[in-house]
């Protein structure tokens, strides 16, 4: 049986999160205090040292996006914590939100004396509005603590964060969408380059991070004994928060060590529902791939995943579905999830996608040709291929993968007559 | 700015850093296919059909936003590339209402010329776009959304070359669409009707309300007297239509066409250019000496003027009173010209072909007719009149030249120039210099205010008087001018790009490469002719002494000049 663990979960429900004394009474803000003993770079050798990939999707090395972030010589830059958590079956975001705000404003503090920003905006996807007074809470204490405001305790850091909503569209969680939604426009994502790192909240050198990677960063900058990097597997040390939901006895948020098998990790949420037995598990979201049985027992490594043609750890979503729902049914309700998330600038994501519903839907009735299934899969690669952003660059992963995973459901039963 | 060495399909390249790979491409004569891209606009990376394998790169890059860099590598011919081309084109396609037999974009749509370049004999995707009844939308301008390819060229023309935003995006996904606040018909809207937008659309999604139909049904009403007249910027840009080169003066052998197409009288805007200086000319003076509103500013471009009444109404009252030269045109034919040779000017159809879609509009307006009727009865864009002179089946290229009619038709260097941006102010100080000093002027080019800057400033010694002008172009740059406006006595100012050589109602393909070589040519066709003040005109001399009397005189007022009323606009709402 796998085990959780606890390390950046470790004060859930141990604390009141209205209370920052209470926080601070159980540690919280050394991992600050430490972090202005140090400099950008030092903090970023850190992060790199632990091996830690950001959580937001794209699994980029933490340490050297600090580095970069500090590299850039400007006047005025910002860090943007990114709890859009559009991902279906994603809500690990919100519990760290909900259970340790401190410890992501923490996050944030530390990214802004390390990357020289003043500014910092945490952008809150709208379905969460509900935390909006607790994290209002939490940053109007921070302030009157002096953990944000002018010369914070006496470093001579001026940074202020910002908690900006979002009006519910998923592509905001990409990060030029999410830009140019705070900054009062259509979420729509922009050409790149300028890259966001370069150019991006009110056209300032941007630092964007999950809320997951800045909660890891005063926990790993305090992580004396090396805890951390214990765990998981040499290869890919450490935690991940995960979401594990669907057909599931007991869904939630756990964190685990990396490594621990698909399999596992189904095990942790009380197994498949009774009676019930695993169809497929979308791993990282709508944009995730679909594992089939055969793969259950990979481990859940950035390595072991890919290997296992599973790209994505993405967003840490876990979503595990019986054998109650066709793999094409699940496909559907994918497609119909981006047909409605997709921004609709570029041509091949707005087009693309309809006609691959359309194509999912002849699946779906049996009355597709080998010619359907040709049409489908090659407009999915273009997608993949030539969209403007992130979002249509991987609405097909799950359909990419299940013709890798569950070849036999595109089988062409008998071809259509035509008469 | 330093140079890099690049290879496209294995062929060295060396070029300016910092140059946009499709831009490079076109160095080594080769065509990216684009929809999105245009070459006076900011990239938008939208359609997604430039796109290339850059070495080192997983994915496809896109050429209209990728810029150059030492030792890159680019391949835009490889499998990868075209299956992501074509893709796209299906893509585009299969959202396109493909009635493209009975489209005004038949033979000139970058969408058509894509399906041909790319033989897309038998796409693999339905047709799936909307074929819903699109409502007209005012006399200037049509808007077919179910042609639109979503490349953002309109939008891009609307909000950064004329800083309006009466166009702009919304929804999402397959909704999404280029649309007005609140989806209001455009006259509603912010919009002024310059027609940008229908200029740099690649598709039929916005056209100029056509008129064609009407004036070939004009033509052939043997109980009218049809008369037509030409704006002075449609002679350097008609020829682009036929396969004359980008500036191509073919006044002579647009005239003979006009003439064959059965028009009875064939005249000249410019005559009206001349006129309207006069009037202007005065004003300007008249404003000067008697302390009048200052600055005063040019009311011929009617984009312009919609721009004021939309916007700066508080400037009502420095806009010219002077009728535009279409305007007067008008009036003149169905008062002077009507008199003169003895038709009843309920029996005179009149026509203008203008560069621009405002004129339209402008015709329209109730102050511009009389007895009910409008002083110009029916409007053709230089595009319309190409597609009748396709229609006639004539051969452009071969036609004999002829001479524009008298007594509308003559005409000086200072009313051809009123299509450049600048010329109009050029035009005005050769005559008010003249007029007010009494004196014959040294230097009869005013380098100062032309050329193709946004914004051109200049200070004329009239005798000791110094006045201080400004010319702009573009409303965006008009906008920028405006907070400064008090410094100065008199502006010109013209809605679009380079003026009217410029305008919405002008080729498709007018770009400000084209532009640039258009402005040259009405400067080189102002040097070439014998009187280049408008005040030498004789016909203008004659009008004067037979009809007007003088200059701003009583009936000049009632027929030359006009009032302006402050228009509704959405973001007044």
């Amino acid at each position: 049986m796998a085990k959780t663990v606890s390390f950046i979960s470790r004060r859930f429900g141990k604390y009141d999160p209205w209370s920052l004394s209470e926080y601070e009474a159980h540690g919280g803000f050394q991992g600050l205090r430490r972090a202005l003993t140090m400099d950008g770079y030092e903090i970023a050798k850190i992060l790199s040292a632990n091996g830690i990939q950001g959580r937001g999707g794209a699994a980029y090395d933490m340490g050297r996006k600090w580095t970069q972030a500090k590299d850039v010589k400007a006047p005025d830059k910002c860090v943007v914590c990114n709890a859009d958590e559009g991902e279906p079956g994603t809500f690990k975001d919100r519990e760290m939100l909900r259970r340790d705000p401190f410890q992501v404003l923490e996050g944030m503090i530390i990214a802004g004396w390390s990357v020289d920003a003043k500014n910092g905006y945490l952008y809150l996807r709208e379905e969460y509005s509900h935390l909006q007074p607790l994290l209002r809470n939490a940053i109007r204490q921070c302030e009157e603590a002096g953990y944000l405001g002018e010369n914070i305790l006496g470093s001579g850091l001026n940074y202020r964060i910002h908690l900006y909503s979002g009006a519910g569209a998923y592509v905001c969680g990409e990060g030029s969408a999410l830009a140019e939604s705070i900054e009062g426009k259509s979420g729509r994502p922009r050409m790149k380059p300028p890259y966001i790192k370069q150019c991006g909240v009110f056209h300032l050198p941007t630092c964007v991070n999950n809320v997951e990677s800045l909660s890891l960063v005063p926990n790993v900058l305090m992580d004396d004994e090396g805890f951390y990097k214990r765990q998981g597997t040499p290869e890919c040390p450490g935690t991940k928060m995960i979401s594990v939901s669907g057909n599931v006895e007991r869904p939630g948020v756990f964190e685990i060590p990396f490594g621990t098998t698909i399999r596992e990790i189904i095990e942790l949420a009380g197994g498949v529902t009774a009676g019930h037995r695993v169809q497929l598990v979308q791993l990282g979201g709508a944009s995730g791939c679909l594992a089939s049985q055969a793969e259950l027992d990979t481990p859940y490594t950035y390595k072991d995943m890919k290997n296992a043609g599973l790209t994505a750890i993405g967003s840490g979503a876990v979503l595990v579905v019986d054998e109650r729902t066709s793999v094409i049914g699940f496909l559907r309700m994918t497609q119909e999830f981006f047909c409605h998330e997709s921004c609709g600038q570029c041509t091949p994501c707005r087009e693309g996608n309809r006609h691959i519903a359309l194509l999912l839907d002849k699946l779906a009735a049996g009355t597709h040709t080998q010619k359907d299934i040709d049409t489908m899969l090659k407009f999915a690669h273009i997608m993949c291929n030539a969209s403007l952003c992130g979002l249509g660059e991987s609405a097909q992963s799950a359909l990419l993968s299940a013709v890798e995973h569950f070849p036999e459901v595109f089988e062409v039963k008998k071809e259509v007559a035509i008469r | 700015m330093s140079k890099v060495h690049i290879k496209i399909n294995n062929i060295p390249l060396e070029v300016e850093e910092g140059t946009l790979l499709i831009d490079a491409a076109r160095m080594l004569h080769i065509d990216i296919p684009h929809m999105c891209y245009h070459p006076d606009q900011e990239s938008k990376a939208h359609c997604r059909l430039c796109v290339v394998e850059v070495k080192g790169y997983r994915k496809l890059q896109t050429s209209c936003t990728m810029p150059v860099a030492e030792g890159m590598e680019v391949f835009t011919d490889t499998q990868k590339v075209y299956d992501a081309q074509v893709g796209v084109l299906e893509l585009m396609l299969a959202d396109h209402n493909q009635n493209c037999l009975i489209c005004p974009r038949n033979g000139s749509c970058e969408l058509q010329d894509l399906c041909r370049r790319f033989n897309l004999l038998q796409p693999d995707l339905p047709d799936i776009s909307s074929h819903e009844v699109v409502e007209p939308d005012n006399p200037a301008i049509v808007r077919d959304p179910t042609k639109c390819v979503k490349c953002g060229r309109c939008v891009k023309a609307c909000t950064e070359i004329q800083g309006i935003t009466a166009l702009s995006y919304t929804k999402r996904s397959a909704d999404f669409k280029v649309t007005t606040a609140f989806d209001l018909p455009m006259a509603e809207t912010d919009c002024v009707l310059c027609g940008q937008c229908s200029l740099v659309c690649p598709v039929g999604a916005i056209v100029e309300r056509d008129a064609t139909a009407a004036v070939w049904k004009a033509i052939h009403d043997e109980s009218k007297h049809v008369v037509v007249q030409v704006a002075p910027a449609v002679r350097v840009a008609l020829g682009d239509e036929f396969g004359f080169e980008p500036g191509a003066l073919v006044t002579g052998k647009m005239t003979s066409a006009l003439r064959m197409l059965g028009f009875n009288k064939v005249f000249d805007t410019n005559f009206a250019a001349d006129l309207t200086i006069m009037e202007e000319g005065s004003e300007l003076i008249e404003r000067i000496k008697n302390g009048g509103r200052l600055p005063l500013i040019t009311s011929c471009s009617p984009g312009w003027v919609n721009y004021v009444e939309k916007h700066h109404p508080e400037l009502m009252d420095n806009l010219s009173s002077a009728k535009s030269p279409q305007g007067m045109f008008g009036a003149v034919a169905k008062t002077y010209y009507a008199q003169r040779v003895g038709i009843d000017p309920a029996d005179i159809i009149s026509v203008s072909v203008m560069p621009c879609t405002a004129k339209k509009y402008e015709a329209s307006r109730p102050e511009l007719g009389r007895d009910g009727r409008p002083d110009v009865d029916y409007v053709l864009t230089t595009r319309e009149l190409a597609k009748l002179i396709r229609y006639e089946g004539l051969d452009m290229k071969n036609l004999p030249e002829s001479d524009f009619d008298s007594p509308l038709g003559t005409a000086t260097g200072a009313g051809a120039i009123f299509g450049t941006t600048g010329g109009v102010m050029e035009a005005a100080l050769r005559t008010a210099y003249e007029v007010f000093t009494g004196e014959t002027l040294p230097r009869i080019d005013f380098e100062e205010v032309r050329g193709f800057k946004g914004i051109k400033e200049a200070t004329i010694d009239l005798n000791g008087t110094p006045l201080k002008v400004a010319v702009a172009h573009t409303l965006r740059n008009a906008e920028e001018l405006l907070k400064r406006a008090d410094e100065y006595a008199f502006i010109e100012i013209m809605a679009c790009p380079g003026g009217c050589i410029g305008g919405g109602g002008q080729p498709i393909g007018t770009t400000n490469a084209v532009r640039e070589k258009r402005m040259e040519a009405l400067y080189r066709l102002d040097a070439s002719l014998p009187l280049r003040k408008s005040h030498e005109n004789p016909e203008i001399q004659t009008i004067y002494r037979d009809f007007f009397g003088r200059p701003l005189s009583h009936k000049a007022h009632e027929l030359l000049h006009t009032q302006y009323h402050e228009q509704p606009t959405v973001s007044k709402l």
